[in-house]
């Protein structure tokens, strides 16, 4: 048999088998270093394989050998669009195990600052998210008001974004004098004409929502059992907020409500994310002028350090100031999970402590993790542009997923 | 933590008594700390447990939020691997701790929460514990083709090798870690309240210890 046109098998020749296309390393809309690997047959994604880990840098592991003060930077380094919400689970796990309880104007200044970030996080994900899918202008308008907010961070912590000021005990400082009228200017005049800006670009837009509506479906089920948690677990329908079901720090006595998606699609987690925004400007508010006086951190120089001034006279506190900043404070031993209402879901940390400077055993539970590990049944049957805006919308951040 | 002598029962501790009462024999110690609760299993019934937790209609525990593991080398079986569950309706939370070894595999629970996938395969990349009957037990966030599972307490921190792209043969390569300087561990073990009841040179004018200043007066006069 020779191998002329007439003797091949028609049938053979013409089959497409599905082929597998590498999606990045290096793309800008995997928004960081995903590789995703996908099998495709034509423009239809058969399956998607997310390969993670070109992030990874060991956070838990170094977190074993970093006294407990030490540790509080890392976590402004996993999700680096949403630091001190990380912050905050770490403090409460420790504060847990040390069975202290903040202030009440340290609680009100993280939750003001936790609301700021959860503002920062959905301006960035929004336009970012937009951009994916062909807008450019609200990245240009959102990302203005977004370095607004970070000066708020820099202005309370010294840094726009490793802030490493929500600490166990409280935070590390308190706020500088005028930033409270100037955070609440903003809440009412600057944020919200934004956020009703990108909402005209985006909402009604013809082009958005035949990218996003009946995109990247997930039903209630699919959302439970895929542990989704935040705008995806909200966007299909399930009414759950740790702010609002399980309470911690002053959430209780502010008044806010949890928006809730009807669809499950891409679109109705943009739409969650949207009205979050303007809740969290309403938290914001409520914060500032329920903030109470007082210290903003335990007054116990075995856990907190003293301060500068109390430093210089007293021999007492600059030994406590020297321990604390070199062996660190000691937590009793046990073990505690505390979760918070980060921007993208669930963020919770479980601590091992065994009794020494430094914790056992630092779980760290993103909840960008999970989203990722739901991409091959959310992509299934969808177009390949389709996988870009299934990852928009799931709002991943490498720093947490890979750790 | 059972100084607790009224009639007052901790919700959590009725959950798992009651837990105990309808599925007896699987829950092999109970521990509450902080007001959360975790149930140790075995491994042989570790998914019936699961699944019992998820489908029971007074439990609805329907989300597993979390599944990682823990090293403990001194121990017989050195891994935990444990199991963070969430009922949404009933608003709890419930800690399931399993003990394995190297060698003995948990059996997966793929088939009872579809995002144990990817949990696992990180269990099995950072702690080697192997889970029975798993779709896809691939490594997760380490490089390919590394070797050891970083996360084991024995793991050196620096870990065994680096890499740097070589120039010559235009590719990655892999070389045994060089450190220019020890990996520097501080002896933190001094106790931070040693020295309060020891009168030191120098230090009259502070708040007056009990033995030590007495002593130092008596030596004085």
């Amino acid at each position: 048999m020779d191998n002329t046109a007439q003797n091949l098998d028609i049938r053979e020749e013409t089959q497409i088998r599905p082929y597998t296309m590498n999606f990045g390393p290096q793309h800008p809309a995997a928004h960081g270093v995903l590789r995703l690997v996908l099998e495709m047959d034509g423009e239809v994604v058969e399956r998607a394989d997310p390969h993670i880990g070109l992030l990874h840098r060991g956070t838990e592991k170094l977190i074993e050998y970093k006294t407990y003060t030490q540790a509080v930077p890392y976590f402004d380094r996993l999700d680096y669009v949403s630091p001190m919400n990380q912050e905050h689970a770490f403090s409460m796990a420790v504060e847990q195990l040390l069975g202290i309880t903040v202030p009440a104007r340290a609680s009100y200044i993280r939750v003001l600052f936790s609301e700021l970030t959860r503002i920062l996080n959905h301006l960035l994900n929004i336009t970012t998210y937009a951009l994916d899918v062909g807008a450019i202008t609200p990245a240009l308008w959102g990302f203005e008001e977004r370095e607004k907010g970070m000066e708020f961070y820099e202005r309370v912590s010294g840094a726009r974004l490793h802030a490493n000021y929500i600490r166990p005990g409280g935070v590390a400082f308190d706020m500088p004098l005028g930033l409270a009228d100037d955070m609440m200017e903003w809440c009412e005049k600057s944020i919200l004409p934004v956020i009703d800006d990108l909402e005209t670009l985006l909402t009604n837009n013809r082009i958005f929502k035949q990218r996003t509506v009946d995109i990247g479906t997930v039903t209630r089920e699919e959302a439970l059992d895929w542990a989704f948690t935040g705008p995806m677990l909200r966007g299909s329908g399930v009414a759950w907020d740790l702010r609002r079901n399980q309470p911690y720090e002053c959430y209780s006595d502010l008044e806010f409500d949890i928006p809730v998606g009807k669809t499950g699609d891409c679109y109705a987690r943009y739409l969650v994310r949207m009205e979050e925004m303007r809740q969290s400007v309403k938290i914001m508010k409520q914060c500032l002028q329920k903030m109470p006086g007082g210290p903003v951190k335990v007054n116990d120089h075995k856990i907190s350090p003293p301060s500068r001034a109390e430093m210089k006279r007293s021999m007492e506190a600059l030994i406590h100031h020297f321990k604390l900043f070199t062996e660190g404070y000691h937590v009793p031993a046990g073990e505690t999970y505390a979760a918070v209402e980060a921007p993208k879901g669930e963020f919770g940390v479980y601590l091992v402590a065994d009794g020494s400077n430094k914790p056992y055993r630092c779980r760290v539970r993103a909840p960008g993790f999970p989203h990722l590990a739901g991409m091959d049944f959310m992509a299934k049957g969808h177009m390949l542009a389709d996988a870009v805006s299934i990852i928009g919308s799931m709002d991943i951040v490498f720093g947490e997923i890979d750790r | 933590m059972s100084d607790e002598t009224t009639t007052i029962v901790h919700p959590l501790t009725a959950l798992a008594e009651d837990i105990q009462a309808r599925l007896p024999g699987v829950v092999l110690g109970t521990q509450l700390e902080k007001d959360q609760m975790t149930l140790t299993v075995g491994r042989d019934t570790i998914l019936e447990m699961l699944t019992f937790l998820r489908d029971d209609p007074a439990l609805e525990f329907k989300m597993l939020v979390d599944l990682f593991g823990v090293d403990y080398p001194d121990r017989a079986e050195r891994f935990d691997v444990v199991y963070n569950l969430l009922s949404l309706s009933k608003n709890r939370r419930i800690r399931l701790k399993v003990a394995a070894t190297e060698t003995t595999p948990v059996p997966t629970a793929v088939g009872v929460f579809n995002c144990a996938n990817w949990f696992e395969r990180e269990v099995w990349d950072m702690y080697g514990v192997y889970f029975d009957g798993h779709p896809d037990l691939r490594r997760i966030l380490t490089d390919y083709g590394f070797d050891g599972h970083p996360q084991r307490k024995d793991f050196p921190l620096t870990g065994y090798v680096e890499l740097r792209y070589d120039e010559e043969r235009k590719r990655v390569a892999y070389e045994p870690v060089k450190l220019t300087q020890d990996f520097r561990k501080f002896d933190f073990e001094s106790p931070w309240e040693a020295m309060t009841d020891v009168q030191l040179p120098g230090d009259e004018k502070a708040m007056r210890p009990v033995r030590g200043y007495k002593e130092l007066k008596k030596s004085a006069t």
